[in-house]
């Protein structure tokens, strides 16, 4: 009976040592209400038309933008290590009245060395038909490491370029007015996907040649891809797996302590008669 | 998590104070006194056609003046603006003077809001459409200085001056590396207007607006103009060569240059040992092309091996197809009687695929934007999972079970010997 009761002790403190663990990804993992309200109040009304000229926008910050149907739309927002982001996108057309036909909108997203960064879920290209109102597009990267070999393409932290445009459409509906909102949302996958490694320097434009370019004041601005997630970039360096792994060397280190005393029995040999 | 939160917030404080105390902040790199001053002219078209009364009940001409006097009301301070017109002189009937008929109405330099409303008054609906000639003239007013230019051109007509082919003049332009982009706003266009307002902007990278109502003019025309105050890295002019040995040396920036269908451009970059070289490559798609593209950039050796590559293909309407590596150059010990460790001289092909129907020229090529950056290697992986730590319950339960099981064993032992030291 006290076997059991020391190995219940065990797993419930184990469990509670866990429940540290598990909370800190749920905590993380959810934005606060009150940090995406006080962002999401200031977000950028244009867009860039270039990779150079890409507007930056923050995780959980809408970004609207008023345009023409046919324009490339662009922006940039900075993903880190363990982050998933998800990319949303809504159009609201010209008028059914004065367009000729069902047209093709498409989100695609690149990483900071401009590689199309593959989506995992959402509809990334959508037809309109020639009456509808608005078209929602979404796209959900894969979740960004620390390290990837030179040869992989695996998402790494650094900006992220979302662009907007239309593939296909009526050559006559070209250079109408459309309204954009972009929101992008980055959601913590813990240290699941943790692994070692990591770069010196996130994957943003201009990275190495920031702090060189620094000195002379006459160089060019500094390019709105290089914005920084809040509190600055992570070292890639903490996630929950040394919580789980301290977890486990205490559950461990308990478990060990129950099975040693296990042995033991009441904590006297029973041939010793009592009082001796 | 707030162990994780107050750890972040540590690391990041330390660092910031480190970056302060070490290194002279990037942001002040692009002081507004050291900024070269963004171009613009607006390019309106003043034909006998803008007489026409249909944009909310006004004549096209009048839309575009009160759309100009409220957009010249807000144009940033820093933007030097100008303003050309095509069309507003000659009367005639003949197309050889009608279309050289292209004036600046108002010098491109700092705005007298004042003095460029009144010459905007002053337009009456005339004469032809030379876009084209219009065009040169722009490029030509917008000359001198590093910052950005754009050209606005408002027209409501296509171009009446064959064969002068606006859109191949616009590419020209382009081609010349001077960073203008030109956008187009067709008023109430017809098909032939807008195919030819839309290859003017597809050839520059710039934007085509159809215009039904006054106030979407305004907006457009402020947007523009608001745009080109934005401030934005203006790449460098660099010419690749046709093979590896004797290609230009870059150092890490952001170059631009001109390639044409299936031909192959090189570049040489010095990596040292523990540096990481990251490259990207766009090539913009500035014509009528073919539906498949691809861009392929390779990362080799001065002798020809292949170290990495960055690929992409696509296919649909376009503006760029892009793609980039990642070279991380070991660490290496310097040789004996040198300082450091030598560089290797990377090559990098930039190739694409390009093509079109044979009406397309094929000259000059299409724009191909370059940027090429040196940063600290990475600590490269030493196990697939983070500092080889754990994650999950089958590590808890394994974790778990090797503990019982040594705990068991520690006690069976003690308990053996104690055994063993009572009977003796």
């Amino acid at each position: 009976m006290r076997t059991v009761r020391i190995l219940t002790t065990a797993v419930l403190a184990g469990a509670g040592l866990l429940g540290l663990a598990g909370g800190a990804h749920a905590d993380s993992a959810t934005p606060s209400p009150s940090a995406s309200e006080s962002t999401g109040a200031a977000g950028p009304t244009e867009a860039g038309t270039s990779f150079r000229t890409a507007t930056a926008v923050k995780p959980d910050q809408p970004a609207t933008a008023d345009a023409s149907t046919g324009d490339y739309l662009y922006w940039v927002l900075p993903v880190d290590v363990a982050q998933r982001a998800t990319v949303k996108a809504k159009v609201t057309l010209p008028p059914a009245a004065s367009r000729h036909g069902a047209a093709t909108w498409r989100l695609d997203v690149y990483d900071g060395l401009r590689r199309r960064q593959a989506c995992t879920y959402g509809t990334q290209s959508r037809s309109a038909a020639a009456d509808a109102g608005t078209v929602e597009l979404s796209c959900t990267l894969r979740t960004v490491r620390s390290w990837a070999e030179p040869w992989a393409n695996d998402p790494l932290p650094g900006s992220y370029y979302v662009r907007l445009t239309v593939v296909d459409l009526p050559q006559e509906d070209l250079g109408q007015p459309v309204h954009t909102e972009v929101e992008a949302s980055v959601a913590d996958q813990g240290g699941a996907q943790a692994v070692d490694g990591s770069l010196a320097a996130p994957l943003v434009p201009g990275a190495g040649s920031a702090t060189a370019k620094a000195d002379d004041a006459g160089s060019s601005p500094r390019p709105a891809a290089m914005a920084e997630p809040d509190g600055g970039w992570s070292s890639g360096r903490w996630n929950d797996r040394w919580l789980w792994t301290a977890a486990g060397g205490a559950l461990a280190a308990l478990a060990g302590i129950a099975g040693y005393r296990a042995t033991r029995g009441s904590g006297r040999p029973a041939r010793i008669p009592p009082g001796a | 998590m707030i162990t994780r939160k107050r750890l972040a917030a540590g690391v990041c404080g330390l660092l910031a104070a480190m970056g302060v105390a070490l290194l002279p902040t990037p942001a002040t790199a692009g002081e507004p006194d050291a900024k070269p001053s963004p171009k613009v002219e607006l390019t309106l078209d003043v034909s006998g056609s803008m007489r026409a009364r249909d944009i909310d009940g006004q004549s096209r001409m009048a839309a575009a003046k009160q759309a100009f006097n409220e957009v010249l009301d807000a144009v940033p301070q820093d933007v030097q603006l100008g303003i050309r017109t095509l069309g507003a002189n000659y009367r005639g009937e003949d197309r050889k003077v009608g279309c050289k008929d292209t004036r600046q109405l108002y010098p491109v330099g700092p705005l007298d809001r004042t003095e460029a409303k009144t010459a905007v008054a002053t337009l009456t609906p005339t004469g032809w459409t030379p876009i084209g000639p219009a065009l040169l003239g722009a490029a030509q007013d917008l000359k001198g200085g590093d910052g950005t230019r754009r050209i606005v051109l408002i027209t409501d007509g296509e171009d009446t001056c064959a064969p002068l082919d606006p859109c191949q003049v616009a590419r020209d332009i382009a081609a010349q590396g001077i960073h203008l982009t030109v956008d187009t706003l067709g008023l109430l266009p017809d098909a032939k207007t807008r195919k030819q307002l839309s290859c003017i902007a597809e050839a520059t990278g710039g934007t085509y607006t159809s215009v039904q109502h006054t106030k979407q003019l305004r907006d457009r025309v402020h947007q523009l103009v608001e745009r080109a105050a934005d401030p934005v890295v203006t790449p460098v002019p660099a010419e690749g060569s046709r093979q590896c040995a004797d290609a230009p040396k870059l150092k890490p920036g952001l170059y631009t240059d001109r390639e044409k269908f299936a031909e192959h451009r090189w570049y040489r970059v010095d990596v040292r040992p523990g540096q990481e070289l990251r490259a990207a490559v766009s090539i913009g798609a500035d014509r009528a092309v073919n539906n498949d593209y691809g861009v392929l950039l390779r990362a080799s050796t001065v002798h020809g091996r292949e170290i990495v590559r960055g690929a992409e293909a696509g296919d649909g309407r376009t503006d760029v197809i892009s793609s980039g590596l990642r070279y991380p150059k070991a660490p290496m010990d310097a040789p004996d009687g040198a300082e450091e460790a030598p560089a290797e001289t990377v090559c990098l092909q930039v190739s694409n695929s390009f093509s079109a129907p044979a009406s397309v020229r094929t000259d000059p090529g299409m724009p191909v934007e370059l940027s090429v950056d040196l940063v600290d290697g990475p600590s490269d992986a030493s196990d697939a999972a983070s500092f080889g730590l754990g994650h999950g319950w089958w590590l808890l339960g394994a974790l778990t079970l090797a503990g019982l099981v040594a705990g068991l064993l520690w006690g069976w032992i003690s308990r053996w010997r104690v055994t063993v030291w009572r009977t003796n």
